[in-house]
């Protein structure tokens, strides 16, 4: 079965009385396909990756997430995920004491419980074996298993420890918020190559920027304008480079007359 | 409606009387030296008020314990090492151990020294038999360097009236290559005064646990107890405490090592149980270049009350101590820990660390640092700090994110905080103990 996030209507905010952040977004992605949404600073992405996560930071007031017709709103972010939800955060947060290693094992031995509760999890050679595997393919040091999670680490490699994450934990539907931003070229091509490498049949992704650069090189089916908390734009490919081409002042422009002329 | 105040006709202090001092002396035919230092103790116990608003008790509130039953000596009544947990008795490392004495109630259920170890000249045994056995040490080291009668009421409370415990001597330029363990358990409730006494002559090397433990108990119980760690000049010493009462006791305890020239005191201090710990826990740095690491970690929970003083003395040149103490509180619980090092005048290129990290678990928890230096030289490193986090949603909602469970990250994120302690502990079945600890105190 292809998995289908559907996000209905969604409204969100940070407190319940707060003003809305999120304002009637509509979006549905499936397996295998590849979204970008794109927006200027303050327009909602990273609240939208943060809503979908289920990061209790926010509220939301209205509307759906739905994973395969099941309602992510009524589970915590623990449970998403075992859903088959991923999210590469913007700003990973610094775990001191808890190695990489050792955290990525507790998540797959999650999964197993979740799934028997009797099971032993992970071998610990299995889990060293595709470790070492997947850490060579994104070009990350297989020292990092050892060092606490994201404590010290660099941009790039925080970025790059979270496109490790996603593949160990083989998500269905993964969402990258801003996994390209500050990455020098390098990077950004580890960092894409590696998300490329999972896309496809298996995963659908939704890849947020504020950039066009990294749709270089992670090719999206589908481009989305996020503006003022909803979508007001889709595409294909080319919306991207027009994007690009017009900056934001042209969505923000088109916006307001939109809006004008509703009222 | 009139309000009828009651006396309180209970002990404020604990009910002992010089008669009790003489007859334990009596009972044990103990040297006449002995008995000497006891009666003297006594008295300075006598002439002591009960510390009250002193700056390091200012914060100790003790006023609720029932002495009349934790003045109470334990008598032995036949409980055998059979009594003791299992986790008290594994070693530290590994399936061997140098030697192993456990004390019920005070009295020696097992003692047993390896071969190789004995051969060596190395004593090992219960303070009763060490006694007889090497009086002389005794009189040499036992309460006359480290702890002194004379540091304060309980201390001289314990001088008068201590009544079990360990010896451990290590003589020159000899090494018991294998851990000693001692376990000290109360199967009964009552008052236990315990001493342990570590001597390592010149350029001698050991490691030696202690566990404290008791079953549980519906009466107050009080351990008097003190440490006495003794390393002679290049000797090296590690030494574990586990302490791990039952929640209906109360701990006054002192604790010092003393560290000769370019020797080297590794200590480990685990709090985990008792209702009340008023430890005094102090390294003396005496010959020049000595090394000592201190390295605490305490956990609180319902209704405890740890109160850890430690001491840095600094009273030779070119001299290092590094503590790290790190905590954490939970419940209506609290903790204290103060700080000081000092030095002597002129102690040139010392170098002294001093760290407390608290993590409270909860709004009702209460947990205070103060660090404090005192120090009279001027070409000098040392640095003090005291920190307090909580546990914070980000962290959560992150391992959350990839499917750990709620309380599972909240485990991994406390087993984390107290990593940087865990892996100062150079044996792997201390660390798992404490982490053992950690997730009964969070989960169970």
């Amino acid at each position: 079965m292809v998995a289908t996030l559907e996000i209905r209507n969604l409204h969100a905010s940070v407190d319940a009385d707060d003003d809305l952040i999120l304002n009637g977004v509509n979006l549905t992605i499936r397996q295998g396909e590849v979204h970008a949404l794109m927006g200027p600073n303050g327009s909602g992405k990273s609240t939208l990756a943060n809503v979908l996560m289920g990061n209790p930071a926010y509220v939301v007031r209205e509307g759906q997430i739905l994973l395969d017709g099941e309602d992510l709103l009524e589970m915590d972010a623990d449970e998403r995920s075992r859903a088959g939800l991923f999210l590469a955060f913007q700003y990973p947060v610094a775990i001191p004491g808890v190695t990489l290693g050792n955290f990525l094992r507790h998540a797959i031995n999650a999964r197993l419980k979740a799934e028997d509760p009797e099971s032993k999890g992970i071998p610990i050679p299995q889990f060293a074996r595709m470790m070492r595997q997947k850490m060579s393919a994104l070009e990350i040091d297989q020292s990092f298993a050892g060092r606490y999670l994201n404590e010290g680490f660099s941009g790039g490699e925080k970025k790059r420890a979270e496109i490790l994450q996603m593949a160990v934990l083989e998500p269905r539907i993964a969402v990258l918020d801003e996994t390209d931003s500050g990455l020098d070229i390098d990077a950004l091509r580890i960092v894409a190559d590696g998300v490329n490498s999972l896309t496809g049949p298996d995963m659908g992704a939704l890849v947020i920027t504020h950039y066009q650069r990294i749709l270089n090189h992670i090719k999206p089916d589908f481009v989305h304008v996020l503006y003022d908390g909803r979508i007001v734009e889709s595409g294909g490919p080319a919306l991207a480079l027009e994007l690009e081409e017009k900056g934001y002042e042209w969505v923000r422009e088109k916006h307001h007359l939109l809006q004008a002329a509703e009222a | 409606m009139a309000v009828v105040r009651r006396r309180s006709t209970l002990p404020q202090a604990p009910v002992y009387a010089k008669a009790d001092v003489e007859a334990l002396s009596d009972e044990h035919d103990e040297p006449a030296w002995m008995r000497e230092r006891r009666v003297k103790a006594w008295e300075l116990y006598e002439n002591t008020p009960m510390p009250y608003m002193e700056e390091e008790w200012r914060r100790t509130d003790y006023r609720h314990i029932r002495w009349d039953q934790a003045s109470t000596m334990v008598a032995a009544n036949g409980a055998g090492a059979e009594q003791v947990p299992a986790k008290h008795l594994e070693p530290l490392t590994g399936d061997e151990q140098g030697g192993l004495l456990v004390l019920v109630d005070g009295k020696v259920v097992r003692r047993e020294l390896a071969d190789e170890l004995r051969n060596q000249g190395i004593v090992f045994a219960d303070l009763r038999t060490a006694l007889s056995e090497h009086e002389e040490l005794l009189r040499e080291h036992f309460m006359t360097a480290a702890v002194k009668a004379s540091e304060g009421k309980f201390a001289a409370l314990h001088a008068a009236l201590w009544d079990h415990g360990a010896f451990i001597f290590v003589p020159r330029n000899r090494q018991a290559t294998l851990p000693l363990h001692v376990v000290c358990y109360n199967s009964r409730s009552g008052a236990a005064m315990g001493h342990v006494l570590v001597v390592l002559e010149e350029n001698a090397g050991a490691t030696v646990q202690v566990e404290y433990a008791s079953s549980r108990g519906d009466e107050h119980a009080s351990y008097i107890g003190a440490t006495e760690l003794i390393v002679g000049d290049a000797g090296n010493l590690r030494f574990v405490s586990l302490q791990d009462w039952n929640r209906e006791t109360f701990e006054f305890s002192h604790q010092r090592g003393l560290v000769g020239r370019d020797a080297q005191l590794d200590w480990v201090n685990g709090v985990m149980g008792s209702r009340l710990t008023k430890a005094f826990i102090e390294v003396d740095a005496v010959g020049t270049g000595a090394n000592a690491r201190v390295s605490g970690f305490f956990f609180a929970d319902h209704g405890q009350f740890f109160d850890l003083d430690t001491q840095q003395n600094h009273n030779a040149p070119l001299t290092n101590t590094d503590l790290l103490f790190k905590g954490a509180a939970r419940d209506n619980a609290r903790t204290l820990w103060q700080g000081m090092i000092k030095s002597l005048p002129k102690m040139q290129k010392i170098d002294g660390y001093q760290v407390c990290r608290n993590l409270m678990l909860s709004d009702e928890a209460r947990m205070d640092s103060i660090p404090g230096l005192e120090i009279e030289a001027d070409d000098v490193a040392c640095s003090h700090a005291a920190t307090f986090g909580t546990l914070e949603e980000e962290p959560i909602y992150y391992l959350m994110s990839r499917g750990i469970t709620r309380p599972q990250a909240q485990l991994m994120i406390i087993e984390g905080f107290f990593d940087e302690l865990l892996q100062r502990i150079p044996f792997d079945r201390v660390r798992r103990r404490l982490m053992d600890e950690i997730e009964a105190k969070i989960i169970g």
